[in-house]
C-alpha cells in the first residue's frame, strides 16, 4: 500500500441484512475488501452469493447494515444522501447488466447526462460526451436512440456514460451478461484498455469464470463471504 | 443549475409526446368544459334578466275572462272597452301609464313586397308602458289617437322585410286594403323569453284598428304600468276593485284576470338558476373526469419514471434536482393545458352564447378556479409519485418493474 494516500476502496466487516424477523436474509456476512488505484478486480460467485449486494454497497447505491466502508479514506456511512450522490457523481461510474440507458434520449444525450448534473456548460458537455463516445468507438452513433443500437453498442454507450466524468472507479455489474460471447469479448477488451491506458480502477461483478482471465485478480464470493482471492493484495 | 433542471424537464416533455399531450388534454377538457358551461349559463341568466327588464317588471296585464287556458279568454265574459282603460288612468293611484291594446293579423304591403304581421292597436302610452323606444320618427299625437288617423309605427322586423335599408318614415304602406302613413320605427327588442319575435308588428292607433280592421270597440288587453316605487300588488288590488265595480261582478266570480309580470319574471329566474346549476354540475363532472384522466396517465407512467429516476440517482443526481425536474414538468404541462383550456373554453362560450342569443359574460373567478383545480391535479399526481421514487435508495428505484 502506498504511503500517504489511503486505498480507494476499503471494506471492513461489512454486513448486509435484508428483511426483518423470520424473513431475514444475510446477504453479506462480514466482508473485508481493499481495492487500490489502478486495480482490475473480478468479483465472482454464484447468484445469491452476495456479490451484487457488495457491488451496490461499493457504488453507494445501497447502505451496509453494519461495518465500515471507506472511499478514499472517507467513511461513507457518515455521509448524507446528497453527499453520497455527490460521491457517485464525482468519483464513480456505473455499468449495469441491463444497460439502464434513458430509452427516449440519444446516445449522446445519455452520455451527457452525468455532466448535466455536474453543471457543465452545454458546449463542454458535447465535447466531452463526443470524446467518450469516440473512446468506445461509437462516434458515428451519437444521434441514435438505444433501441436503434445493438446490445453491445448499448453497453458501450453505458461505458461511455460511466467514463465521461473521468471517475476514480468504474463499477460494472455483469456487463457482459446480456451479450453474446463475441460482443462480451469486445466489452472486456475495452475495459482492459481503459484500465491499462488510463489507470482506471475497475471492479467487475460476474458469475462468468472466463472473465477472470482478463482481470488482474479475482475475488470469489460464497454465501455472503469471500472464500478465495487475496482481499488485500497490493497492485503491482 | 435550476436552468439545467428546467431544460431537462422540457426535454422530457418533448421526448414523450403522447404522455405529455394526454396530460395536457385532460386539463384542457376539464378547464374548457367548466368555462364553457358556466359562461353559457351566466349568459342565459343575463339574457333572461335583460328580457324581463325590457318587459317591465312593474307591468300588469288585464284581460277579459278567467282562466287563460289554451282557448284564451272565455267567450261569454264581456270584453274590455277603451272606457275601462280611461277609468283606470283616472281612478287608480300610482299608475304610470295605461295602454289598451287590440291585435289583428294583417298582410302588410309596401312597394312590391308583402309580409304577414300583427297590427297592434294602442295608444302612445304603449311605448311608455312597454318600456320601448323609437329608433326613428315620432309617436302618435293625442289628436291622431282620438280621431283614429291612419298612421302607423313599424317594428324592426316589418321594416326589414318591407323596406330593407330604406327609411320608411313619411312613406305610405298598406295594411290589407287600407293605406296608412308610416310615422316611426320602433327599436329592436329581439325575441321574448318565450321565443316570439317581438319586433314583428305594426303599431296603429287603437280607434283606427277598431274602426277599420276589427269592426268593433273591444279591447283585447290593457297593459298597466305602476310608477317606480309603487307596489304592483297594491295597484292590482285597486284595479280588481275598479273592474268589479264597473262590471258589476262584486261578490261573484271575476270575469277578468290581472297578471303581474313580476310573477312570470320570478318563475323564469328560478328556472334559469336551475339550468345554471345543472350546467355547473355537468362541468364539475367534466373537471373531475379530466382530473382522473391526468391522474391515470401520471400514475401509469410511474413505473417507467421510477427506473428513470433510479438511473438519474445512480449517475449522481441529487434528490432535489430530480424533484425540481419533475415539478417543472408537471407545472409546464398543467399550465399549457390550463391556458389552452381557457382559450378553447372562452371560444366555445362565445360561440355558445352567440348561438342562443345571450350576452357573453366573462367570469374571471370561474376561469381561475378551473385553472387552479386542473393545475393542482396535474402537479400533485405528477410530482408526488416522483417524490416517492426519488426518496428510494437508487438501487430500489432501478430494480422497479
Amino acid at each position: 500500500m502506498s504511503i500517504g494516500r489511503p486505498p480507494v476502496i476499503e471494506l471492513r466487516q461489512v454486513s448486509k441484512i435484508y428483511g426483518e424477523g423470520q424473513a431475514q436474509v444475510s446477504a453479506l456476512r462480514g466482508i473485508d475488501l481493499v481495492i487500490s488505484r489502478g486495480d482490475f478486480v473480478a468479483v465472482m460467485g454464484p447468484s445469491g452469493s452476495g456479490k451484487s449486494t457488495c457491488m451496490n454497497i461499493l457504488g453507494c447505491l445501497d447502505s451496509p447494515t453494519s461495518g465500515s466502508y471507506r472511499f478514499d479514506g472517507v467513511e461513507v456511512g457518515n455521509l448524507s444522501r446528497d453527499q453520497r450522490a455527490r460521491l457517485r457523481r464525482n468519483y464513480l461510474g456505473f455499468v449495469f447488466q441491463g444497460f439502464n440507458l434513458l430509452g427516449r434520449s440519444t446516445a449522446l444525450e445519455n452520455v451527457e447526462l452525468p455532466l448535466v448534473y455536474r453543471g457543465l456548460p452545454a458546449a463542454e458537455r458535447h465535447r466531452r460526451a463526443g470524446e467518450a463516445l469516440a473512446r468506445v468507438g461509437l462516434e458515428d452513433r451519437a444521434r441514435h436512440r438505444p433501441n436503434e443500437l445493438s446490445g453491445g453498442q448499448q453497453q458501450r454507450v453505458a461505458i461511455a456514460r460511466a467514463i465521461v466524468t473521468h471517475p476514480e472507479v468504474l463499477l460494472a455489474d455483469e456487463p457482459t451478461g446480456n451479450l453474446d460471447s463475441e460482443k462480451g469479448r469486445e466489452i472486456l477488451e475495452l475495459l482492459t484498455l481503459l484500465n491499462r491506458e488510463q489507470g482506471l480502477t475497475i471492479v467487475i461483478v460476474t458469475h462468468d469464470t472466463t472473465i477472470a482471465k482478463w482481470t488482474k485478480r479475482a475475488v470469489r464470493f460464497l454465501d455472503g463471504r469471500i472464500v478465495t482471492g487475496d482481499p488485500e493484495r497490493e497492485v503491482a | 443549475m435550476l436552468w439545467s433542471m428546467v431544460r431537462l424537464a422540457l426535454l422530457a416533455i418533448r421526448r414523450n409526446v403522447l404522455r405529455s399531450s394526454l396530460t395536457v388534454l385532460g386539463i384542457v377538457i376539464g378547464v374548457a368544459a367548466v368555462i364553457t358551461m358556466t359562461t353559457i349559463g351566466a349568459g342565459a341568466t343575463a339574457k333572461i334578466s335583460a328580457d324581463i327588464a325590457a318587459l317591465g317588471t312593474n307591468l300588469l296585464l288585464v284581460r277579459p275572462g278567467q282562466g287563460q287556458g289554451p282557448g284564451g279568454a272565455r267567450s261569454d265574459s264581456a270584453p274590455l272597452k277603451i272606457a275601462d282603460a280611461e277609468a283606470m288612468q283616472r281612478e287608480v293611484p300610482g299608475i304610470a301609464g295605461v295602454a289598451p291594446t287590440s291585435q289583428k293579423q294583417v298582410q302588410a304591403i309596401a312597394a312590391s313586397r308583402n309580409w304577414s304581421t300583427t297590427a297592434t292597436g294602442s295608444t302612445a302610452s304603449f311605448l311608455l308602458v312597454r318600456n320601448w323606444n323609437l329608433a326613428r320618427g315620432r309617436s302618435f299625437t293625442e289628436s291622431e289617437e282620438r280621431a283614429g288617423n291612419s298612421v302607423c309605427i313599424v317594428g324592426k322586423t316589418v321594416k326589414r322585410e318591407l323596406f330593407a335599408r330604406a327609411d320608411p318614415v313619411g312613406t305610405r304602406m298598406r295594411l290589407g286594403k287600407l293605406s296608412c302613413l308610416v310615422i316611426g320605427v320602433l327599436e329592436a327588442k329581439g325575441e321574448s323569453s318565450f321565443g316570439q319575435d317581438q319586433d314583428d308588428l305594426v303599431l296603429v292607433p287603437l280607434r283606427w284598428l277598431q274602426r277599420t280592421l276589427t269592426g268593433n270597440s273591444d279591447v283585447g288587453a290593457i297593459f298597466v304600468s305602476a310608477r317606480d316605487g309603487v307596489s304592483t300588488s297594491k295597484v292590482q288590488t285597486d284595479l280588481e276593485n275598479l273592474l268589479r265595480e264597473r262590471r258589476h261582478s262584486a261578490g261573484g266570480e271575476d270575469d277578468f284576470s290581472i297578471r303581474d309580470m313580476k310573477e312570470i319574471a320570478t318563475a323564469l329566474t328560478a328556472t334559469t338558476r336551475i339550468m345554471t346549476s345543472l350546467l355547473g354540475a355537468v362541468a364539475a363532472v367534466s373537471l373531475l373526469v379530466g382530473g382522473i384522466g391526468i391522474m391515470n396517465i401520471m400514475l401509469v407512467s410511474v413505473t417507467e419514471r421510477t427506473r428513470e429516476i433510479g438511473i438519474r440517482l445512480a449517475i449522481g443526481a441529487l434528490e432535489h434536482e430530480v424533484l425540481t425536474q419533475f415539478l417543472v414538468e408537471a407545472v409546464v404541462l398543467s399550465s399549457v393545458g390550463g391556458v389552452v383550456g381557457i382559450g378553447i373554453g372562452l371560444a366555445a362560450a362565445v360561440a355558445g352564447t352567440h348561438a342562443i342569443g345571450a350576452p357573453f359574460v366573462f367570469q374571471p373567478g370561474i376561469v381561475v378556479l378551473a385553472f387552479v383545480f386542473s393545475a393542482a391535479v396535474g402537479v400533485i399526481f405528477g410530482f408526488f409519485p416522483a417524490r416517492q421514487a426519488a426518496r428510494l435508495d437508487p438501487i430500489e428505484a432501478l430494480r422497479h418493474e
